[in-house]
């Protein structure tokens, strides 16, 4: 007789601790369908907790608690940190692709495929910790007897909507270049595929990324992100998933932004559109720099 | 003793050639505005200036199709070499006409010859030489790849720097190859008229730039206007909102330079001298009509007396008058609805608890005069210490622990510049990081330049202009 498994309870990721909705709800998710079960009845995958406002606002004070000091660690702690989430995850790499495939209904094959470009991503935003500062900073000459400098900082605290489709690269893509700079993070993830996200916050939680840098938060943005865009407290925030979410005007969400003068990342897409992207194209600095504010220092020189 | 008196030192306005009325300029010519004209008066005499069109929204719209044919069928063709060139020109043409810039800006914002004179109009200038040599090397800027122009770009500069402001906005826009409709503050449109005629002599092809006057509802057009493809604003923190609102789900991009409220923090080791003169260029440089302005101070508890007896030592002989008299400090307040706003918030401060103090000088009869004021006493909550006055008044508040410098400079909803006055290079370091803000002045004050990237955290905008820095927001990249 074949042994009864343990399943696991999906809960919210918030200031490095997994609660529940303070909303006490949960919804269903179900496997996508693919291959020969295509016809068949959905699979039952689990109840997902889901996100309320009170979750946002929760995440958006642990974020902001964590940002100051996620910010002023070295740049070189902060790049060992994003490459040990992804020796983390290549150490749970099984059950990355068994998520991945089920949530996006990929063959074997395609799921590894994912699961390796997601753990590549953390590699090579690591690798940016302690380079981007220098690429988009440094003296300015300018004409008179004054050092200047130029230098990148964090904008603070992001919001982000994880795209709807690419439940684990996807994710990745959007998480790890607002952090790697120093700021902190609250994340909606994919309303219909959003297990991956929380056993990458498992993998987030032991990497040594302090709790509330990034907390992830399942359910549907049409019903959260409208409280992240208006929120005072947060300083940025990026609309990818808008792009195929129920519900979500993109649009209303960054008229909302305006009201603290949020630095907004659109949709990609032309147009009201919005259009998630291929995230397996090798990323460039843009959705990095979208989160950084650069800072000019001027000091005279004398004797 | 008595003490020694300046006699006056006029600067002769016969160097500007005054027309009664302007029009608009589009298309590389002076056209008819439909809307109603508006005069444009000298703040200092209330004496009208000029008559000047006032863009309608079909102006403005003639404007954009002038400035996308003028994209599309000349300055996106044109080599980067060949734009540069052309704004190697109008540097060029501004220097030599430097002399009657200033006088003009001086007339019409009011603001004292000595500064339009050495700061607003060189440094304009400066701003064309500068980006005149990104025009035909922005694949070296790390802009990202293939970095090219929006297209039409509609900029809406306010009234404080007129012609500096015009160059941050004019200058990397067309380095990178954009074309541009520019709306001047109704205030003080003649120098962006005047600049219109710079364009002229310079050959730029017609469309390229296009200047169209007006108030609120022409800058309305312009943000709304479909064929726009990036805004850039200064002006603000309100009508920096009522823009991102307006484009929000849109394509149109936007860098939007907005209000401050600068804390200018001296600790108790800072040379007392140069603070208290860069206290008061932080504050009384261009009467206070700067959106960097330091008009908090932050002085340790320490020394909060002798400051306060050295900076009113020195403001006693701050000359308050005549615009165009060259040794005047203090000029006029740029309008009647501004000083009301710098009345309305100063009355607030004295009903509100803090103790006010002016220096006391005689104001010209005529004209929006305001004396340089200090208020000591302030707190936190006061309106004085939490809105921007945008005029020659400055809040005092204390502090004992670099910390609680660092958490009262922060504490505001602005974040466009900073102040730090010490003698240790390790505090001055540390507070940098700490500060909020997009611009740091460590022993030092209001200094500008077109290398140095400028722009603000918070609610004080988004976007850099000047620098390398200052071409992204003109450009977009990848494939």
């Amino acid at each position: 007789m074949s042994r009864v498994d343990v399943k696991k309870t999906y809960k919210l990721y918030i200031g490095g601790k997994f609660p529940r909705s303070e909303s006490g709800r949960s919804y269903e998710v179900y496997a996508a369908p693919s291959g020969r079960s295509r016809s068949a009845a959905p699979k039952f995958l689990a109840n997902a907790a889901l996100g309320s406002r009170k979750d946002a606002r929760d995440a958006v004070t642990a974020a902001r608690a964590a940002q100051p000091g996620w910010a002023s660690a070295t740049a070189y702690n902060r790049g060992q940190v994003l490459y040990r989430v992804a020796e983390v995850m290549e150490s749970r790499r099984p059950q990355l692709v068994q998520e991945v495939r089920d949530a996006e209904g990929l063959t074997p094959a395609a799921a590894e495929s994912v699961v390796s470009q997601a753990i590549d991503r953390w590699v090579w935003y690591a690798g940016w910790s302690d380079k981007y500062v220098q690429v988009l900073g440094g003296l300015n000459p300018v004409a008179g007897p004054y050092f200047n400098i130029s230098a990148s900082e964090p904008t603070g605290v992001v919001a982000v909507l994880a795209p709807q489709e690419s439940s684990l690269l996807g994710l990745v893509s959007v998480i790890a270049p607002v952090i790697v700079s120093g700021n902190a993070v609250v994340v909606v993830t994919s309303a219909e595929r959003p297990l991956p996200a929380i056993t990458l916050s498992e993998c987030l939680a032991t990497s040594d990324v302090p709790g509330g840098v990034v907390n992830i938060i399942t359910g549907k943005a049409a019903e959260i992100a409208p409280w992240l865009a208006s929120h005072r407290d947060v300083n940025a925030i990026d609309l990818a998933g808008a792009a195929g979410a129920d519900g979500v005007d993109w649009g209303a969400l960054e008229e909302a932004s305006a009201d603290n003068i949020k630095r907004v990342l659109r949709p990609a897409g032309d147009g009201a559109d919005a259009v998630e992207p291929d995230w397996t194209q090798t990323p460039d600095l843009s959705r990095l720099t979208a989160f950084l504010e650069t800072k000019t220092v001027w000091h005279p020189k004398g004797r | 003793m008595s003490k020694f008196e300046y006699a006056p030192a006029p600067e002769s306005r016969a160097i500007v050639d005054l027309q009664t009325s302007y029009g608009l300029f589009i298309n590389g010519e002076f056209v008819d505005g439909s809307g109603d004209a508006f005069k444009s008066i000298s703040p200092a005499t209330e004496e009208v200036l000029a008559e000047v069109s006032e863009a309608s929204e079909a102006d403005v719209d003639a404007a954009v199709k002038a400035a996308r044919t003028a994209y599309t069928r000349v300055w996106s063709k044109m080599s980067g070499a060949d734009r540069g060139k052309y704004l190697y020109r109008i540097a060029r043409i501004l220097q030599e006409r430097a002399r009657e810039f200033a006088v003009l800006e001086s007339l019409d914002n009011g603001k004292p010859i000595k500064e339009s004179r050495d700061v607003d109009i060189p440094l304009a200038a400066a701003h064309f030489f500068y980006n005149a040599g990104w025009a035909d090397k922005l694949d070296f800027a790390s802009l990202g790849p293939n970095p090219r122009p929006h297209g039409v770009v509609g900029q809406i500069i306010p009234w404080n720097f007129p012609m500096l402001m015009l160059a941050w906005k004019i200058a990397p826009a067309l380095a990178t190859g954009n074309t541009v409709v520019l709306k001047p503050a109704e205030t003080t449109p003649l120098t962006a008229l005047l600049f219109a005629e710079v364009c002229q002599q310079a050959d730029l092809p017609p469309g390229v730039v296009n200047i169209v006057t007006g108030a609120g509802t022409t800058g309305q057009a312009i943000v709304d206007h479909t064929g726009i493809d990036k805004l850039a604003f200064t002006g603000s923190t309100g009508v920096g909102k009522m823009i991102a609102r307006a484009i929000a789900g849109t394509r149109k991009k936007a860098t939007l330079e907005l209000g401050g409220k600068a804390a200018n923090i001296v600790f108790d080791d800072a040379p007392i001298d140069q603070a208290v003169e860069g206290i008061v260029n932080g504050i009384f440089f261009n009467q206070g009509h700067v959106c960097c302005a330091g008009s908090r101070l932050l002085v340790q508890e320490s020394i909060a007396d002798e400051v306060d007896r050295r900076l009113k030592r020195r403001l006693e002989t701050l000359r308050v008058g005549d615009p165009l008299d060259k040794n005047t400090d203090v000029g006029a307040i740029n309008s009647r609805a501004q000083l009301d706003r710098i009345v309305a918030l100063t009355d607030a401060g004295e009903s509100e608890g803090a103790e006010r103090w002016d220096n006391g000088c005689p104001l010209p009869d005529k004209g929006f005069w305001f004396r340089p004021t200090v208020f000591t006493g302030v707190t936190q909550t006061h309106r004085i210490a939490r809105e921007e006055i945008f005029g020659p008044v400055l809040s005092v508040l204390t502090f004992r622990t670099p910390q609680e410098a660092v958490a009262k400079a922060n504490n505001t909803p602005y974040g466009l510049s900073a102040g730090i006055w010490t003698e240790k290079g390790s505090r001055i370091l540390w507070m940098a990081d700490q500060l909020k803000a997009g611009v740091v002045w460590a022993n030092t004050f209001n200094k500008f330049d077109p290398t140095s990237p400028f722009g603000g955290y918070k609610e004080s905008g988004y976007g850099r202009e000047g620098g390398r820095h200052g071409l992204e927001p003109y450009v977009k990249t990848g494939a």
